[in-house]
């Protein structure tokens, strides 16, 4: 259980959200608010990594989304598309009225992100455990072509219940592929409960260090300590990357945070928009 | 077929830089020469099918063509979900070499025999669906993979499979080949697929001996099905047979029924299908052994055939 000491040492000092967390949030608001309808927990604990990956970390260009020298960020856990898209809207890959429209009928923002849907995305995801495959495909492509592409796979801790999951680790620990970094969600709450109740994930990093991976933990709220880490990549010379990012199931809605029922909620009404509103301001 | 399937793979891979192979846990020694001239372009990883489909779908996302091979069950019952979702809803350039279709494991079981896999793979978007009749069409098959830009199932056979398919009729993916054509009006149609091509050219020689004179159509591309070959053929049939070698619930047979019935207008067709019951086979022996307790050899075809025009008749 060294692993949940770490995590309690780790979040201890997480700085309150910035403007520019709160302003993330609130249009992921605004989506849910469009659709009626979201993984509002599940999109709130994402919200720092996405950002620091967007706005410090990943190579990019978001008028040429299929620009060759990219590096590739999946989505694996790809019901926390909310905190992507906002992410996607910022940067200018999506106009920020697509979001308005999530999950209509017309809409290219569906409850799962699709690939040939959306300008950004590497890959379309939503049932789990696929991405972390992807991104090794992506990697043994780069090493191919001697690429720098940097490939990013972000998963959810329910998510890694999956054994494919683990299927990819081994192959990714095999073929030491330095230039891909596992990055784990751990809000601690999957949809029915509590991870340790439903299918406890512990001692967490040693299984990532068991096949074969570099492994750090870090806030997955504090903007400073994940960029810094981020910087640090790849975290060994010879051997992937996995952070463990300790983050908080509806992060910056209090009435939200840690509980399994605001996973996902259907027919939201204004009221409840306005109270997620207020807790942003 | 599967060694000559697998030496085209080395052959594309030496014209065609985009080639990769990827293999769970085959044989030692399994394209050596590959292996050893362009490692970076040969996988050997382990019995990880689910993982294995999802890789080479990201190196197909990367402009790779990535040939998956491994046995016909666990390519396709084991990671459906990926094959699904990876392959086909992203419409990848992913070919799926599946190593025993149909009876050819039954001495190893219900585990490993690949029943239902045309049928499964059907039923998903964007995939393709193929069953050559022996190795001299699977090599003219293989040239034909490289470019076709949507995801592929092949089904391999045992090996050593009289070759029976003839260059001069070409090979064009979704195109069938008429391998025999009936010189009679009204004929006999037999509408087949991979390996049971064969059997029916058999059956057709022995139908003939009994002046029943017999069309044998081989459609190595079950999806997309050749359906103007299907509905030509079948207008002014005396009698349509599917003959497969797999499970007669969404497989080859339901294909051409179902085109035949919603091109009909539902009208009567005769119409008569063979294949594998609802049941996973409970003998072992050898490939031979269930194709007859399937009534799928040549002779029991024909048969079968004879049977089914005698009460066409007896009820006229």
């Amino acid at each position: 259980m060294a692993s949940r000491a770490t995590a309690n040492r780790i979040v201890q000092a997480t700085p309150p959200l910035d403007e520019r967390s709160k302003h993330l949030r609130r249009l992921i608001v605004r989506a849910l608010d469009g659709g009626g309808r979201g993984h509002i927990g599940s999109s709130m604990s994402l919200v720092e990594i996405m950002r620091v990956l967007y706005d410090d970390v990943l190579r990019y260009r978001p008028l040429e989304p299929k620009w060759h020298e990219r590096d590739r960020m999946i989505l694996s856990k790809g019901h926390g598309c909310l905190a992507l898209y906002v992410l996607l809207a910022d940067k200018g890959f999506i106009p920020i009225e697509a979001l308005d429209t999530f999950c209509r009928r017309d809409s290219i923002l569906g409850g799962h992100p699709e690939a040939a849907k959306i300008p950004g995305v590497e890959a379309s995801t939503g049932s789990l455990g696929h991405g972390l495959s992807f991104g090794l495909g992506m990697a043994l492509a780069a090493r191919i072509e001697r690429r720098d592409t940097r490939v990013f796979v972000v998963m959810g801790d329910g998510e890694i219940n999956e054994g494919s999951i683990w299927e990819a680790a081994l192959c990714a620990g095999k073929h030491r592929l330095t230039h891909l970094t596992a990055i784990i969600d751990y809000n601690k709450v999957q949809s029915a409960g509590p991870t340790r109740e439903i299918q406890d994930l512990e001692p967490l990093a040693d299984k990532w260090r068991a096949f074969g991976f570099a492994v750090e933990e870090v806030d997955g709220h504090d903007v400073a300590a994940l960029s810094s880490l981020f910087r640090r990549l790849p975290l060994a010379s010879d051997r992937p990357s996995t952070i463990i990012c300790h983050t908080v199931k509806g992060k910056g809605l209090p009435f939200a945070e840690h509980d399994a029922n605001w996973h996902h909620k259907s027919k939201i009404p204004s009221e409840l928009v306005s109270q997620m509103c207020a807790a942003l301001e | 077929m599967r060694n000559t399937c697998l030496d085209m793979v080395y052959e594309l891979a030496k014209r065609d830089r985009r080639t990769i192979f990827i293999g769970s846990d085959l044989s030692p020694g399994l394209l050596a020469g590959m292996k050893r001239e362009m490692p970076e372009r040969y996988y050997m990883e382990g019995v990880t099918e689910a993982n294995i489909i999802g890789m080479a779908a990201g190196l197909a996302m990367e402009g790779y063509i990535p040939y998956v091979n491994t046995i016909a069950t666990f390519i396709t019952r084991r990671c459906y979900e990926q094959v699904a979702i990876d392959l086909c809803l992203h419409n990848l350039p992913v070919r799926l070499i599946g190593n025993g279709g149909g009876l050819v494991y039954a001495p190893l079981g219900p585990t490993h025999l690949a029943i239902e896999d045309i049928s499964i793979m059907r039923a998903l978007p964007n995939m393709t669906v193929i069953a050559v009749c022996d190795a001299a069409e699977m090599k003219r098959m293989m040239e034909c993979s490289l470019d076709w830009p949507q995801p592929i199932y092949i089904r391999l056979a045992k090996g050593g499979d009289p070759v029976v398919s003839r260059s001069e009729l070409g090979f064009t993916i979704g195109k069938a080949i008429v391998m025999r054509e009936a010189r009679t009006s009204k004929p006999v149609v037999l509408m087949t697929t991979g390996i049971m091509t064969t059997n029916c050219l058999a059956a057709a020689d022995a139908l003939l001996a009994d002046g029943i004179d017999t069309s044998v159509i081989h459609f190595h591309t079950v999806k997309p099905l050749d359906e103007p070959t299907v509905l030509e053929h079948a207008k002014g049939a005396r009698l349509v047979v599917t003959v497969e070698e797999g499970t007669m619930i969404g497989g080859f047979g339901s294909a051409v029924t179902d085109l035949l019935t919603s091109k009909n207008g539902g009208s009567y067709l005769p119409n008569l299908r063979l294949g594998l019951p609802d049941v996973f086979p409970a003998k072992y022996g050898v490939q031979d052994d269930l194709l007859e307790i399937y009534g799928l050899t040549a002779n029991q075809i024909a048969q079968t055939v004879a049977i089914a025009l005698n009460k066409e008749k007896m009820v006229a």
